[in-house]
């Protein structure tokens, strides 16, 4: 049988959502010859569509269906119907993702043995260890074609990068290079190597970066076996009396709801939309919501310990020139209970062009003080810092009591709260930034806010037990043996990189475990 | 390294054209039937919903929520033109614009015994607009200024932002890493 599959056809898989997790499971599934249909709630661009505006690219690209937010978060305050900066179009978040492509460290796998009890906290270990991990990062590396592995040299730095290494070496960091990342630094897997057009955020108009759009889902499309339906947002998934997972029911981009069956279905919404796709899909069998028997669906919401900082100079930088995440620095990830906080961060440089730097610079602000930063931009210099955050239970996403979208289906509330862990890795963050700058000769640095989370982890997490969590170690939910969860809302703990390549890695692995449970007949 | 070009510059071109060449500050922009009017008339925006003197009000105010010595007053004029239309479409809107700056005024007058606009330092401005900063209508303001000033290609060129960059073939050739002063 070849795509396009009927809507009552039972035998195939259904994975939902396009990006890291979905745009990699769902084509290395076709691969294995498995009958595959791959929904995505956004339209579908290609490279050609992409336009260097960041207004226009956000309103083409971004997720701006309505959501709410509560609790004392700055983002609550400063975008509260904008808790995530992420993609509504096939390839997902991976067509706006900046490129950083890093292994979790063994002790983030670890964090209730290695952090201990910290108050407030909801930490506990994965129930997989980097070495399970390792052979399928090493694949996804390959996949991906991730700099300064598989023999692929590293990127070369911008002014931004060169900035930080001059800084990075006067406060005598050690780990300061052009980082491992997603993006061609010559010629492969048929795509480009990087222009340096400065422009990452927006969809890579070279295809220098990796991103399910052009490099899994068409080599998928290419076996017959799978079927990208865009513009297809599933609004329930629904069961049997047995309690397996029967199909989803999706509505189009005319309001129109239709029902496509399934032999299995595979989440991979993002962090937000997959409790929410679970918590709406509840039934009398299932009264709190699908795969929620331990409560924890939609809970232990992460997004990272972010911040920024950003310096001015008296000479010019320009930093916008090239790649937007051009270098990073390791030093502060490493677990120092010694500074104040367990867990650590990354930093990593930043570029915002300057339309978004009026916008996320220090939201909210006016004045001479704020407009006479921006009158500096080209003498600028910016950086992001990335850590790990605390799950906490009552961080959450939850159903609007009120409040439904076009297809009637409640809208997402994001609920979060900083730990004290994050408020003062933050500070120590933004103190280590600000002295970075300072070394190379900074006239004015400015610690800025969070912007809306990309990095959205955490609210379907893995457990050993089915009491503690939502997914076993395989992402497939404890409940119902066909149900699986194949985004970042797995991560048991969040770590201090960017989860894009331990998403794929785990999508990757799951596809084996799919495939082998379909040939052994066990879903 | 290869350095943007902030001030305004004037070719032959553009003064023939519309004898544009006219340095901000100097002349203040002025009110007249149906708009308000840059310096020779340098440009102009329409104030056909709007009283010509609160959007020559309006101008002002963006000026003073974000100000950019560097930027004319036609940037700050292209910012908030769009709400003379709006005003056009929505009565209430219309009415709160017209009673806010009013407002404003009122305070201007009751502290300087002058309209907002003919209150000769920023700082005093500035002092006026924060006595209505955090409400509605100056969040509205100030909100659609973050795009409606800084999303200006003419505003990227004067602050130093070059913009779009696949069609020219990126930075790879024009300066990406060409910094030299470390």
């Amino acid at each position: 049988m070849t795509a396009p599959y009927d809507l009552n056809d039972d035998g195939v898989v259904v994975v939902i959502g396009s990006g890291a997790g979905g745009g990699t499971l769902a084509p290395e599934l076709a691969l294995k010859g498995i009958d595959t249909v791959l929904l995505e709630a956004g339209p579908r661009y290609d490279i050609g569509d992409f336009v260097n505006d960041e207004w226009k690219a956000f309103g083409m690209t971004a997720w701006l269906d309505m959501r709410t937010t509560s609790g004392t978060w700055r983002v609550a305050r400063d975008f509260p119907n904008l808790p995530a900066w992420i993609v509504k179009a096939v390839g997902g978040s991976t067509v706006h993702w900046a490129g950083a492509s890093l292994r979790l460290q063994e002790h983030e796998f670890k964090d209730r043995t290695v952090y201990g009890d910290i108050p407030g906290a909801n930490l506990m270990d994965w129930p997989i260890t980097l070495k399970d991990l390792e052979p399928y990062y090493a694949k996804a590396e390959d996949k991906m074609g991730v700099t300064r592995t598989n023999g692929i040299p590293g990127l070369p730095g911008n002014n931004n990068f060169k900035i930080m290494k001059a800084g990075a070496d006067k406060l005598g960091y050690k780990t300061c290079h052009t980082g491992r990342m997603a993006i061609n630094s010559e010629p492969r897997d048929d795509r480009a190597a990087c222009q340096q057009t400065g422009f990452c955020f927006q969809g890579c108009k070279f295809g220098a970066k990796w991103s399910t759009l052009y490099s899994n889902i068409p080599k998928g499309e290419a076996t017959s076996k799978l079927e990208v339906r865009p513009n297809a947002q599933v609004v329930k998934i629904e069961h049997d009396e047995a309690g397996k997972v029967t199909g989803v029911v999706y509505g189009d981009k005319d309001g129109n709801l239709h029902r496509q069956k399934a032999r299995v279905v595979a989440v991979a919404g993002n962090s937000i939309e997959s409790p929410r796709l679970l918590l709406n899909s509840q039934s009398s069998k299932y009264p709190d919501g699908l795969a929620n028997s331990s409560g924890q669906v939609g809970r232990n919401y992460m997004r990272h310990m972010t911040g920024s900082v950003y310096a001015l100079f008296d000479k010019p930088v320009n930093m916008y020139r090239g790649t937007t995440m051009a270098g990073i620095i390791s030093d502060e990830s490493k677990n120092d209970p010694s500074r104040g906080f367990v867990g650590g961060y990354e930093m990593e440089t930043l570029s915002l062009g300057l339309p978004f730097m009026a916008a996320f610079l220090d939201p909210g602000s006016w004045g001479r003080e704020f407009a006479s930063a921006l009158d500096m931009y080209d003498h600028m210099a910016g950086m992001w810092l990335v850590g790990e955050d605390m799950p906490q239970a009552t961080n959450a996403v939850t159903l609007h009591p009120t409040e439904k979208d076009k297809f009637g289906m409640p809208i997402p509330n994001v609920n979060f709260d900083d730990h004290p862990n994050d408020i003062a890795m933050r500070n120590h963050a933004h103190r280590q930034g600000s002295a970075l700058y300072d070394a190379v000769g900074a006239v004015r640095t400015f610690p800025t806010p969070p912007y809306p989370s990309t990095h959205n982890l955490g609210t379907n997490r893995m457990s050993e037990k089915p009491r503690d969590g939502v997914v076993n170690k395989w992402g497939q939910t404890h409940d119902i043996g066909n149900l699986f969860v194949s985004d970042g809302s797995q991560f048991t703990t969040g770590a201090s990189e960017n989860p894009t390549l331990t998403i794929v890695t785990l999508a990757l692995r799951q596809a084996d475990y799919i495939a082998d449970q379909m040939n052994k007949g066990k879903i | 390294m290869r350095v943007i070009e902030k001030r305004e510059v004037y070719s032959r071109r553009t003064v023939l054209r519309g004898g544009a060449a006219v340095t901000a500050g100097v002349v203040a922009m002025s009110v007249g039937a149906g708009g308000v009017f840059g310096p020779g008339r340098a440009w102009a925006v329409d104030a056909k919903n709007l009283k010509p003197e609160t959007m020559q009000t309006l101008i002002q105010m963006a000026r003073d929520i974000y100000p950019h010595d560097r930027l004319a007053d036609k940037y700050y004029a292209v910012a908030v033109q769009g709400y003379d239309t709006q005003a056009g479409k929505d009565a209430a809107l219309k009415a709160t614009i017209e009673n806010e700056v009013t407002t404003l005024d009122g305070i201007a007058a009751a502290k300087y015994g002058r309209r907002y606009v003919e209150v000769g330092w920023e700082a005093d401005r500035v002092a006026l607009l924060r006595e209505i900063a955090g409400g509605a209508f100056f969040e509205k303001i100030r909100g659609g200024l973050v795009v409606g000033l800084y999303n200006q290609p003419e505003v990227w060129e004067r602050l130093g932002y070059e913009g779009p960059s696949a069609d020219k073939g990126g930075y790879l050739e024009r300066g990406f890493d060409d910094l030299d002063w470390l």
